[in-house]
């Protein structure tokens, strides 16, 4: 068994898996308080991206960029809530889907008409750029590790946000009873204004990471934002918590299934059987886990019960 | 004979216009609408199997193109292997996508709400991907189907006037079959069910069963669109059961208005016109469209069906 390869995946798998959580985090807020499915999400992520690609050329800073893409991304995620989403959170779940589908045809084209077709490369700055080692001759990408403490501290601070602060008592209020929360005076649109900026931001913030790694592309956030669903399904609609902790367990059995599932699979199979189905096996691997999960608790792993 | 409403008129015009395409075809020789029209009547066929889960027992399935996905690789896979038999290729299809329907079905349906939505989207994914992977098919690339089904000597699909009249056919034979399901006792039970399940229980109906066989049977309807899309483009591929291909089949059903018999036809119909003339003139029609659609959200509550005169349900 090679270790080495072994720590890298674990590593890689921690990285997809703090990804996802910026991104179901702000979806799950943005469920669990206004009820309101969001398929654009990935489309923020997208948005941060390209921001984010813009700024650094222009400025020539990787960080100056992030930061000034962070607010502009903000603005973007002010505006949707503005002009559509709020109009939108009294309807059924059939309408959120919809308009949020027309809301991603038009983020993807107005981004192919602002950027072109091609992807936008986001150079790093060189001392992200290299290797660090852990311990003796394991190497791992300086920025993987950035990523994910990154992310963790994210993490952290949105859990500070939530349990430990006036605002987050609000938020947490909302999830569990909307209408008694704007009885007591609570400002309720501006509530459920602020958290859906803070979901926009959190995913454009995930996406400006991701891309220095991938490149920023047209409709990147189609994909991974199915991923960051079945993280908030797994995890029970409206926690923050479980959105934590399936999105950990999603990205590293991804990424270990890619990895290791032909080997498992050659224990006790051919290895042409194992290496035609082990691929196959491994890109549904997260979709069985999350069939099984619903399976045995329908509201997943945190959720509330009956919703 | 009772008076046609508006909705009755529109129905007549635009089924007597599928049904005499041909003729205007053939006298003009613009081919390319018979094109148009072939694909206009499969989605058709596929999103009026989604109404009947969607519309009428409110189940947001957000994973319908896998059954388009199923039933086209039932035709590709076995004309792969040299099997061109259409009844095989239509037997497996709807035998596949009943299957799944059902397996899926077991699992999806215990939950409610926007977990419903989003698990019928995984579960299509799965399937996605599933193909993507499998390079013997072709992968991501996709399998060519160079020989349409074989159905003896009587219907020789490889003449497109026949393949559209077999597709205007089977549309006519399942908005036939909906309506006798719709109006059924189970159809009962199942529209009951989307108004107050808990009511429906008390009154002894074991609505998961109900719902269970709803589901199946929308699925393998819509396996057999899928078989005949097969047939149709002669290159499938796994993007067509990506999970926006569903979200636009659930526009089309939207648009067109929901539980009601003929709006999705109407919904496709519209949906397949607007794509052909907005791309034809410009780069970016996406963009038009996508504005579109929130506009119908918004504003157009009930789709063409009530902009025709009928009070959308609630």
């Amino acid at each position: 068994m090679d270790w080495t390869l072994l720590i890298v995946q674990l590593l890689n798998g921690l990285q997809l898996g703090i990804l996802l959580f910026l991104l179901a985090s702000g979806l799950t807020l943005i469920f669990g308080i206004m009820d309101f499915v969001n398929l654009a999400h990935g489309s923020l992520y997208m948005v941060g991206a390209f921001f984010c690609a813009t700024l650094t050329q222009w400025l020539d800073s990787f960080w100056l960029g992030l930061l000034l893409a962070l607010p502009a991304t903000a603005v973007v995620g002010v505006l949707v809530e503005l002009i559509v989403v709020r109009h939108l959170y009294e309807r059924d779940h059939l309408d959120h889907v919809l308009a949020t589908f027309g809301l991603i045809l038009v983020f993807d084209t107005l981004t192919q008409m602002i950027w072109g077709p091609d992807g936008q490369v986001i150079p790093l700055p060189a001392w992200l750029d290299g290797q660090v080692s852990l311990g003796d001759a394991i190497e791992v990408p300086t920025y993987r590790v950035a990523i994910i403490l990154t992310g963790l501290a994210v993490a952290f601070g949105l859990f500070i946000l939530v349990t430990r602060t006036r605002l987050g008592m609000q938020i947490r209020a909302g999830a569990s009873n909307r209408k008694m929360v704007s009885a007591l005076g609570v400002n309720i649109g501006l509530l459920f204004s602020i958290v859906f900026v803070i979901g926009a931001v959190l995913a454009g913030l995930a996406g400006m990471m991701i891309a220095p790694i991938t490149e920023a592309s047209i409709g990147m956030g189609n994909q991974i934002i199915i991923v960051a669903f079945v993280v908030i399904v797994i995890g029970g609609i409206g926690s923050i918590k479980g959105a934590f902790i399936a999105a950990i367990l999603v990205g590293s059995i991804d990424i270990m299934g890619r990895s290791y599932l032909d080997v498992l699979f050659k224990m006790f199979m051919s290895t042409q059987n194992a290496e035609t189905s082990a691929p196959a096996v491994s890109a549904m691997l997260i979709y069985i886990l999350m069939a099984v999960i619903l399976a045995v608790r329908p509201s997943g792993l945190f959720g509330p019960r009956g919703r | 004979m009772k008076s046609l409403t508006l909705r009755g008129w529109v129905t007549l015009i635009v089924l007597a216009a599928l049904a005499l395409l041909p003729i205007f075809v053939s006298m003009t020789g613009r081919e390319f609408f018979l094109v148009l029209a072939t694909r206009l009547v499969i989605l058709a066929i596929a999103a009026v199997s989604l109404n009947l889960i969607l519309g009428y027992g409110r189940m947001i399935s957000f994973g319908h193109a896998a059954y388009l996905g199923i039933g086209a690789y039932a035709v590709g896979i076995p004309a792969y292997y040299e099997i061109y038999n259409g009844f095989i290729h239509i037997g497996i299809a709807i035998g596949v996508s009943a299957a799944f329907a059902f397996l899926t079905g077991l699992v999806c349906l215990r939950t409610r709400g926007v977990n419903f939505i989003m698990i019928t989207m995984a579960f299509s994914m799965m399937v996605f991907f599933a193909f993507v992977s499998i390079e013997e098919y072709g992968g991501d690339d996709g399998l060519v189907i160079e020989v349409r089904s074989k159905f003896g000597q009587w219907v020789n699909l490889e003449n497109d006037t026949v393949l559209y009249y077999v597709c205007f056919v089977s549309l006519l034979g399942i908005l036939y079959l909906i309506r006798r399901i719709v109006h059924s006792r189970f159809g009962m039970v199942i529209q009951g069910a989307r108004g107050n399940e808990g009511r429906m229980q008390s009154l002894g109906f074991d609505t998961f069963r109900y719902r269970l066989v709803c589901y199946v049977i929308a699925g393998a309807l819509c396996g057999y669109a899928g078989a005949l899309l097969g047939n149709f483009t002669s290159f499938i591929s796994p993007e067509m059961m990506d999970w926006t291909r569903s979200g636009e089949l659930i526009f089309m059903v939207v648009l067109g208005g929901t539980s009601s018999l003929f709006g999705p036809v109407l919904g496709a119909g519209l949906f397949i016109l607007l794509e052909e003339i907005l791309s034809g003139f410009w780069l970016y029609w996406q963009l038009i469209f996508g504005i579109f659609l929130i506009l119908v959200v918004l504003f157009a509550k009930g789709g063409i069906d009530s902009w025709l005169g009928r009070r959308p349900e609630r």
